[in-house]
This record gives structure tokens, sequence and C-alpha cells, in this order.
């Protein structure tokens, strides 16, 4: 069953390539995308599946970032029918295929035990969404696409060495198979301090460049500015949550050796650092899509913050990548709506388009309240809980400035989307009531996003909360 | 076959300081190939009992990085017509300066870290420093140059410092490793190839400096 989570994607990948029309290419990535979420669905049901004599396993961190990929692949895959109705594709046959290459990938990262494969899973994330980065073939994006591709083939080989680290801290006890997740968690105490702390070093640095935390976050406003809006919803929320997964791997295996005065200061430095860059930059951006990844990178900053205070702060972390996952995801595809709609990202050519796209820029609205951790939504209970911990765990002043700083952002962010949404037009130019309905294939998905969104703020199911707090526990936390 | 291992290394640094300080692109080319010959006979030589495997990654790895790699980084300069000067933004002396710090620094952590696969000896106890030197001038190189070619030989010598890290497994685990940095290597740099192609289209020179458009508005 695991193993399927994996073959189907490729095979759809592999069949994507090969087939000529475009509705073919279509139907594959629609029933791929259908069977991934049955999957996702049944390895709820069954505990702790494994296949490959333990090479990959679900355990409850994996499971429920599978089931954010899973989702937020099927919204994608909606709102990719009505995209590329709209706007014809050149190299239409790479989009199917990598599409579903990076939903391969991404469940690899997800379900993988053995470090170095969940490290193969990951450097092949970044492979399949280049091409997609890359899809209008011009200078603005090529740029983009090669800023992206230097800094994370650096972080790629920074996270391999990680790996490297980790298993020479390894002893050669032959209890123990190199480099099985579980194996490590189980032995944790055995293994070498100082090798330890240098792959800690070398896989946060990796893995957080693919994160895009702060320092290392200088491809994402790019990235995200230029690509596609539905490739910059997949990666914002699938692509930084597996790296997350990545570095808590690690954080998990690092805190169960007793390194915990080594990693948490270093973490919570690194999300500090991503809010205090968030916050600068988001006050007077110009770019609706730029704005959105500074706002990925303040996020990403919490998650590191909640997984560095502990306690209720790894619960909260571990809520917080599905709450912000699907909340990014439907901020960049109501977005998009709005890009193609006038063809320019820019807020100021944005305004007054709630005339004729009003469920975009009802949604617009509704994700401005959610991505600032406004109640009823879920992420101000994932957000609460990180500031909940912070207190209880006495970083009391972390939390003063955590406050101090979503505050800002909230008003960074707030003034832009409310300019776009409820803004008049400054040319008054648009009377053309021609204008086509928007389509449902563009706002079905950001819909059921947000409405996931909603409820997660405020109903948990009990299988999802019990894997949550069972992550959190792995993850040096508790619950809230 | 551990008697090679010195010398072998030391020549890894060698071309380290070579790619540093050239100022021809094709030198800088000509020097990684060479590395990554080093770099397959020493995946043989740090094997304790010389097995199939070991000679078909030796074999696979002189294949990748000192043919395949070079020929198609040499392609891509003639498909671009990129000049010949490497245009470092730190002047040579200032990259072998650093080069030279940069060995040091390695030495001084690696002291620090307990000693690998004892078993091996002093010689297996050059490797962990020289793999660090090797990743962080590669480091060097891709920061301080700013044509997208030297760019990548510089990514593919911080490369070939995992790769060499990574020798200092071989015993424990097999395989995964290599199937691991091969396919990141040739993939990542098959891509990157193909878009310094493509910048070449877009712009007259592949220089990286071009490639700053993108900013605040």
């Amino acid at each position: 069953m695991v193993v399927l989570a994996l073959v189907i994607p490729l095979v759809g990948s592999a069949l994507a390539f090969a087939l000529t029309s475009r509705g073919a290419r279509l139907v594959v990535l629609a029933a791929v995308s259908a069977a991934h979420v049955g999957i996702v669905g049944a390895l709820w049901r069954t505990p702790r599946s494994s296949a490959l004599n333990g090479w990959l396993g679900v355990d409850s961190l994996g499971l429920v970032v599978l089931t954010l990929v899973s989702i937020l692949f099927a919204a994608v895959v909606s709102y990719a029918i009505g995209f590329l109705r709209e706007e014809s594709p050149r190299g239409g046959r790479w989009f199917a295929g990598c599409l579903l290459a990076f939903l391969a990938a991404t469940s690899l990262v997800c379900v993988s035990q053995h470090l170095a494969l969940l490290w193969v899973g990951m450097e092949t994330t970044t492979l399949a969404i280049a091409p997609l980065i890359f899809h209008r073939h011009d200078r603005r994006s090529l740029e983009a696409v090669w800023k992206y591709l230097v800094l994370s083939s650096v972080g790629i080989a920074f996270a391999l060495l990680g790996v490297f680290l980790l298993a020479t801290a390894q002893p050669m006890a032959p209890g123990s198979r190199p480099l099985m997740f579980g194996d490590l968690l189980a032995t944790a105490h055995s293994l070498d301090r100082a090798w330890l702390r240098a792959a800690y070093v070398f896989a946060l640095t990796g893995f957080g460049t693919k994160m895009g935390l702060a320092p290392l976050h200088s491809w994402k406003p790019d990235t995200y500015g230029e690509a596609p809006s539905l490739v910059s919803a997949l990666m914002s929320g699938a692509l930084t949550s597996c790296a997350f997964v990545g570095l808590a791997r690690f954080t998990a295996i690092v805190f169960a050796a007793g390194l915990d005065d080594f990693a948490r200061p270093l973490l919570i430095a690194f999300g500090l650092a991503s809010l205090v860059v968030a916050t600068a930059f988001v006050i007077g951006q110009s770019d609706v899509k730029r704005l959105l990844a500074y706002s990925s990178v303040e996020h990403m900053g919490l998650l590191v913050l909640g997984l560095g205070v502990g306690g209720a702060g790894a619960f909260g972390s571990v809520l917080h990548v599905l709450n912000n996952g699907m909340a990014k995801g439907m901020l960049f595809l109501a977005a998009g709506n709005m890009v193609m709609a006038t063809g320019s990202s820019a807020a100021a050519d944005l305004r007054g388009l709630r005339r004729t796209r009003p469920i975009s820029a009802a949604l617009l609205l509704v994700g401005l309240f959610a991505v600032t951790g406004s109640p009823p939504f879920g992420l101000f209970v994932s957000e609460f809980a990180i500031v909940t911990g912070a207190i209880r765990e006495h970083h009391i002043w972390v939390a003063i400035a955590l406050l101090g700083l979503l505050s800002i952002i909230f008003a960074g962010i707030g003034g832009m989307l409310l300019g776009v949404v409820f803004g008049e037009r400054a040319s008054g130019d648009e009377g053309n009531g021609s204008a086509p309905p928007e389509s449902p294939w563009l706002v079905s998905g950001p819909l059921a996003l947000a409405a996931i969104v909603l409820l997660l703020g405020v109903y948990i199911p009990a299988p999802l909360r019990e894997s949550l707090a069972d992550a959190a526990r792995m993850l040096g936390g508790g619950v809230p | 076959m551990h008697s090679l291992i010195e010398p072998l290394l030391l020549a890894v640094v060698l071309t380290t300081f070579a790619v540093l300080g050239t100022s021809r692109v094709t030198a800088c080319v000509r020097m990684l190939a060479v590395q990554g010959a080093l770099l397959g006979v020493l995946s043989v030589a740090v094997e304790r009992h010389v097995s199939p495997h070991a000679v078909a990654l030796g074999a696979g790895t002189v294949v990748i990085k000192a043919l395949v790699l070079p020929w198609f980084l040499r392609w891509a300069m003639r498909e671009a017509s990129v000049r010949r000067e490497v245009e470092p933004a730190i002047g040579y002396m200032a990259s072998l300066l650093l080069g030279a710090v940069v060995v040091g620094l390695s030495f001084a952590v690696a002291s620090r870290l307990p000693a690998v696969g004892g078993e091996q000896g002093t010689a297996a106890g050059l490797l962990v420093p020289i793999a660090l030197a090797t990743l962080l001038s590669g480091f060097v190189v891709l920061i301080t140059r700013s044509k997208a070619i030297t760019q990548v030989v510089g990514y593919l010598m911080l490369e070939n410092g995992v790769y060499l890290f990574g020798l200092t497994l071989v015993d424990r685990i097999s395989f995964l490793v290599e199937v691991g940095v091969l396919l990141d290597v040739f993939v990542a740099v098959f891509i990157m190839g193909i878009v310094v192609f493509h910048i070449n289209r877009e712009f007259d020179s592949i220089s990286a400096a071009n490639l700053v458009e993108l900013k605040e508005s």
C-alpha cells in the first residue's frame, strides 16, 4: 500500500511524458491524484504500515505531511485544468509529467524511513519542480530558476553531507542498521556527539535552504514571484513541508541523543531571523506573489521556532505544517486567478477585481485572516500553541518578540491585500462586462482548501489529533 | 593500495588550488577532470580488499566525473561562445590565499572530530580534512566567480568534497551513498548545463552578473 503511493505517481508521470494528447495527460493527472488521495485515506486506517524491509514506513509525522501533500496536490490539479485552458503553455508535455514526478518524490520524502532515501526524494523534488518554475521561458523566470537551482543544489549538497556525518556518528553496532530512522532514535544515546553536532549543523543549513529559512531564503521571492501560481502553491505548501520533515527527523534524533542545549538555540535563532526578515520585507511590498513568498518565510520561521521552544510548541509546529500548507496553497491559487485576469502581479494592477472575480477576491480576504493567524482559522490554533510553548518553556522574550512581529506582519499583509480586495482601479476601465465568469475549476480547489483551514480552526478530528500528539512527542514536545 | 591514499589526496588538494588560481576556464575544467579521475582511483584505494563492486564504482566515477561532465561543460562553453577568462570577483592571489585558509580551517575542524574507521590507519585520517577542504574550496569558487560556467565548476568541486567524505563510509553502507552522489552530480549538472545554455540565448554572455534584474522594486 505504501509502495503504491510512490509507484502510481511514477507510472503516471511516465505515461504523461509519453502521451501526446493534452486531454489524455490531464486525465492521467486527475486519475493519479484521486488514487493518491484514496491511498492516503487507506493509510490512515492501517496503523504503522511499512514496506521494503522497513526502508519505507508511515509514522505520524510522515502521515500528516503526506495527507497535506495529497490534498494540496488534488486542489492544484483541479486548478490546473482551468489554468491550462486559459493559458496554453509551451511544453505542455513537461507540465503533467513533472507534476506527477513531484508527487512521487514528495511522497517518498514522507514515507522514507532511511535517511539517505529521504535525501534522494528531497533531491528529486528539487529537480522535478525546476522545469515548472521555468514555465514561461522568459528572462525573468530564467533568472528565478537559475537562482533557485544554485541555492537549492548547495543546500542539497549540505544536506547530503549532514546525512554522511550522521552515518559517521552511528557506531558500527551490529544491532542498528545504518541511517534507519527508527534505529537511530532507539540508539540515540550511543551516537557520537561531536559528529552528531556537525551533522546537525549541515542538515539544518541544507534543509533550511530548501525550507527557505532566513538567511537562506533569497531564492523564495524570485521563485514564487516568477513561477506560475499553482507551482508556487505547490512549492510553498508541499515542498517546504517536505523539507521540514527532513529537518524534523534530524531534530528528533538530536533531541533523543540529549543535545537539546545545542540544537534548540540554533532553531530559535533561525526562527527569529526568518520572522524578522519576513517582517522587514512584507512592509511596503508591491507585488502580491512576492508578498506571499515572504509570508512563507515567516511561517517557516514559526515552524522552526516551535521545534526550538519545545513543549506545546512542537505540537503547534506539526499542526502548523498542515495549516500553513493549505492556507498558502489557497492564497497562491486565489492570487493566481487575479494575476491571470490582468497579466500582472503588482498590487496596484489588481485592485477592483472583485467585480469580475468575486470568489477569488473573497478567498484573498479569507486568506489574509487565515495566514496572519486570526481565529477562527486553523493557523490561530497552531500559532497559539507555539506561543504557549514559548511561554511555558521559559522563553518569554521569544514569545514577546513573536507576538510583536506577527502583529506588524498582519499590518503589512493586510495593507496590501485589503487594498487589492476593496480598492478601485485607478483608471476606471473595468467596465468590460464581457470578462468571462470565474471558471469553477479555478475556484473549487482553493475553496476546498479554505474550508479545511477553517475546519481545523474549530475542530481537529481525533485520529489527526492523536497523530499530531505522537509526532510532537517524537520531536521532544508534548500536547498543549 | 593504502600507500596510494596519501599522495592521491595531496594531488586532490593540488587540483583544488589549480582551480582557484587559474585564469582560464578551460584549465578549470581540465583540473576538474583530473580531480574526478583521482577520486575514481581513491574510491578503489580506500577499500580494504578490492572487490568488483569497488572497481565498478571507481570506473563509473572516472567515466562520469573525469570524462562525461567535463565534456559536457566544454560543449556548453562552445555552444555559448564563452570567453576564456574566468572573471573572478576577488582576484587570483586572494583566491589562493582563501584556499590556504580553507585548508587550514578544515584540518583544524577535523582534528576536533574523533577518528573515523580506526582500522584504516593514518592514511584515512587525511580523508576527512581534505574532503572538507575540497568542499569549502568549491564553495569559495562558487561564490567568488561571476561566470555561470565557473560557478558550475565550483559546485562540482563542492560535490567532490561530499563524495570524498562519503568514501569514509564505504565499509559500512555500500550502495546508496554512491547512487545519491552520482545521481546528484549527474542530473543537477545536466540541468544546470541546460540552463546555462539557455542563459546564453537570453543574454550575450554567460555571466551571472547579468542575472540581477530581479530585485526588490
